[in-house]
């Protein structure tokens, strides 16, 4: 199943984001092996380059690395992935209070209905 | 890439094609480098067409030069273009199989084994005739002789086009998974939003000329917008 994308930014940077997320999450283990290029722009139904692209970025982040033979791995600090995680639920988190401050909500109904839906 | 090292895989300067006195391209200028998926993008009627004719040695322009990897177009780049034309044009009466040994005469850098493995792949026994096949089918086997030869310069003329969206998937993988570190390919469509995320870079042709030969990623992030957005506002009717 392709990978699907939205219109409104580079595709390697949301393809990047797709790989993020299964590094963040666990799907490819700290440490562990990343799969090839072709594979991954095999799967995600897009241009190894672009796939090149945005493996690029995420070794710019440090969330993974390569070496000469091995190919790429996810970092071994499991503190920096921790971290990213966290960011990335305050950027969600951040998103939701902004949604829902379009939709009039005040800080204090916000803070009522996120009791309520997690009660 | 020893021998063609420094010449780009195509370089039009300055083509013109006229039918008659009608002029359809109007002075192009294109080069493409290596390893690269190019969309010829524009709606019908703009040229792409004859533009892909002439590169691959079928149409003569009328002014300008085109060479592929150094060589002006004749028996040499032949040997380097690999052409999916728009209508297929294998017989009716002749067998899947001998359809891969023509290609096999023909061409010194098509691979059979690679084909019979994809037609395997497409459940397509090369026994059968061409007459038998649906219209899907036979595009795809099609596709599957152009992309079995191992060409420096691949020119699909609306590879997907008359076909379902399933076929357009395996159609789309085919290319992707052919895909040749030193080849470059390059496809004309106007179905955009299908093809978009396997192309690098685009070219829009509009009133015989090139409006636009940019990378996919740029026009994104510059305009905010995908190129198949793009294209319906350049093209607006």
């Amino acid at each position: 199943m392709a990978w699907s994308f939205t219109s409104d930014a580079p595709i390697y940077a949301q393809a990047a984001r797709v790989i993020k997320l299964r590094i963040l999450k666990g799907d490819y283990p700290p440490g562990g092996t990343v799969p090839s290029v072709r594979d991954l722009a095999q799967e995600a139904a897009v241009n190894p380059n672009t796939m090149q692209r945005a493996l690029s970025l995420l070794e710019s982040e440090g969330l993974l690395t390569t070496q000469r033979t091995a190919g790429r791995r996810v970092t071994e600090e499991q503190e920096r992935i921790t971290h990213l995680r966290r960011e990335m639920a305050e950027t969600v988190i951040e998103e939701c209070r902004s949604r829902l401050t379009e939709l009039g909500y005040t800080a204090e109904d916000i803070r009522r209905i996120w009791k309520e839906e997690f009660q | 890439m020893s021998e063609q090292n420094t010449a780009p895989v195509l370089e039009i300067q300055g083509l013109t094609k006229r039918y008659g006195i009608k002029p359809v391209l109007k002075g192009i200028d294109l080069t493409l480098s290596g390893g690269k998926i190019v969309g010829l993008l524009g709606p019908n009627g703009v040229g792409k067409t004859t533009l892909i004719k002439i590169i691959s040695g079928l149409l003569t322009p009328s002014e300008g030069s085109v060479t592929v990897a150094g060589r002006p177009i004749g028996a040499e780049s032949k040997a380097l273009v690999s052409y999916l034309p728009e209508r297929t044009y294998l017989a009716d009466w002749m067998r899947v199989g001998d359809a891969v040994e023509l290609f096999a005469d023909f061409y010194a850098d098509f691979d059979p084994n690679r084909a019979m493995e994809m037609l395997e792949r497409l459940h397509v026994n090369p026994e059968e005739r061409f007459k038998t096949l649906s219209k899907g089918t036979r595009e795809k086997v099609q596709l599957v002789l152009v992309m079995s030869r191992k060409a420096l310069l691949y020119v699909l003329d609306e590879p997907i086009g008359g076909v379902d969206p399933a076929a357009r998937d395996y159609i789309l993988s085919t290319i992707l998974t052919n895909y040749n570190e030193n080849g470059t390919i390059l496809i004309s469509t106007h179905l955009i939003s299908d093809v978009e995320s396997v192309l690098d870079e685009v070219v829009f042709l509009k009133d015989g000329q090139i409006f636009l030969h940019d990378t996919v990623d740029h026009i994104r992030e510059e305009q905010g917008k995908s190129v198949d957005g793009l294209f319906r506002e350049v093209f607006q009717c």
